[in-house]
């Protein structure tokens, strides 16, 4: 077993690190590819049941994104070291149980040092276990890629779905309450002119409507992504 | 007995699954392409909702709560072990589903033909884990009140995916402009499908 282990950790780290550059062009290509063309939530279909929930607001959108960010990179890195030792039947499971460890160390941060966003996510982080990105980057790239390339893609992913979250935070907090991150933006002769915030933003099913014009947004720049039917 | 159909009815129409908390969209995007998957998907949901929910309320008030060790001994009554609770509830959601494929594959292989590629799929589908939290939140007196919420929300979840499902098959047909076709169109029709659901929020129980 040891002697199983000693062959294996050469490989791991060096192979595909020592030949090319830490942030070499297929590497920057990881960080920056899922922010636009290849983003998880508007064409990838990933990690959508989490992003709409919380989007009432800046705040814990970006508490969401960061919180994401962190277990993503995480599990990806510990995913790719053992990715040659976990027996491919059961691999679900080893997945599960990395990500949920992951998840309870982010919640247990985050009720020590911002207990009200905290209480604010309520069950949603708690969620991030079964979010569709974590576990679908797991498969499809921690599984069969190294270490450093599993981190980029890790934090560029939830890049793309935090960029994503914060876009729909933004327009529902601007439009719904006239604030940003709390703070009145919109000013006051503005109201005195008639201008009134628009309630709707803040329920629920504005979050889904806002996110179906952005994807239309980004596929009448990008025509590529156009579904074929 | 009226407390329980209040419940009932509360999860099914006012706390809908997807239209209300957006849980398991992946798959209700991913799956709702024809009428029929979709309530091969739907029925598996019900299924497991139903059965995981009250065994992790059993763990969590025996086990897990704080003072819940209290059957053990006196001893144990201030031990708090509610930072497992993620871990214990997704072990037991994993491993039910492995039983309830088992079960079902051996005393009814019609039903499982016909859920068989979905009932895999259901470990990670967020509806289910976030039925057990919201079960959590929410602090049931008793284990058959959360066996009713498990039940209603699998149900609304079955009637969000039925429906969308519906509509997309007739959707095919119109002329919807190209960067919307698929996706898009999808998320802005469920956008207003929820706000058609948000008109039971009037609804006193």
């Amino acid at each position: 077993m040891l002697k199983n282990n000693i062959k294996h950790t050469p490989k791991i780290f060096f192979i595909n690190e020592e030949i090319e550059p830490l942030l070499s062009k297929k590497n920057r290509a990881l960080l920056i590819d899922p922010m636009d063309d290849n983003n998880p939530i508007t064409v990838q279909v990933l990690g959508i049941c989490s992003a709409l929930a919380i989007t009432v607001q800046l705040k814990p959108a970006i508490v969401m994104s960061v919180s994401v960010m962190a277990v993503m990179a995480a599990s990806n890195v510990i995913i790719s070291l053992l990715r040659d030792l976990i027996p491919n039947r059961i691999r679900i499971i080893v997945q599960l149980v990395v990500v949920a460890s992951m998840v309870i160390l982010v919640d247990q941060v985050l009720r020590a040092f911002a207990y009200d966003v905290s209480k604010e996510l309520s069950i949603f982080i708690g969620l991030i276990i079964t979010n569709c990105i974590v576990m679908g980057r797991l498969e499809a790239f921690a599984l069969g890629n190294g270490v450093w390339r599993s981190f980029l893609d890790g934090i560029g992913n939830a890049a793309g779905y935090g960029f994503i979250l914060i876009i729909v935070a933004f327009f529902r907090e601007l439009f719904g309450s006239g604030k940003l991150l709390g703070y009145q933006v919109i000013p006051e002769f503005i109201y005195d002119m008639g201008y009134v915030n628009n309630g709707l933003m803040l329920l629920s099913p504005m979050a889904l409507i806002t996110v179906g014009l952005f994807i239309w947004f980004q596929r009448s720049r990008n025509r590529t992504l156009i579904e074929k039917s | 007995m009226e407390g329980y159909l209040n419940l009932f009815v509360k999860s099914i129409f006012i706390e809908n699954m997807i239209f209300a908390y957006f849980l398991g969209m992946c798959s209700y995007l991913a799956v709702s392409k024809t009428v029929k998957t979709a309530l091969g998907l739907g029925f598996a949901v019900i299924f497991v909702l139903a059965i995981t929910v009250p065994i992790n309320f059993l763990i969590d008030n025996y086990l897990l709560k704080p003072g819940a060790l209290k059957w053990l001994g006196s001893e144990y009554e201030l031990i708090d072990l509610s930072f497992l609770s993620f871990i214990m509830f997704i072990a037991v959601i994993a491993s039910m589903v492995q039983l309830v494929e088992m079960i079902v594959e051996r005393f009814s292989p019609e039903l499982y033909g016909a859920l068989g590629i979905f009932l895999p799929l259901i470990a990670v589908n967020c509806a289910i884990l976030g039925g057990s939290l919201f079960m959590q939140q929410k602090d049931f007196s008793g284990i058959s009140e959360s066996a009713v919420y498990g039940l209603g929300s699998g149900i609304g979840w079955l009637l969000a995916i039925v429906a969308i499902a519906a509509i997309r098959e007739k959707i095919a047909y119109s002329n919807v402009p190209a960067p919307l076709r698929g996706l898009g169109i999808t998320f802005i029709i469920t956008g207003l499908m929820a706000l058609g659901f948000m008109s039971f929020m009037g609804i006193k129980l």
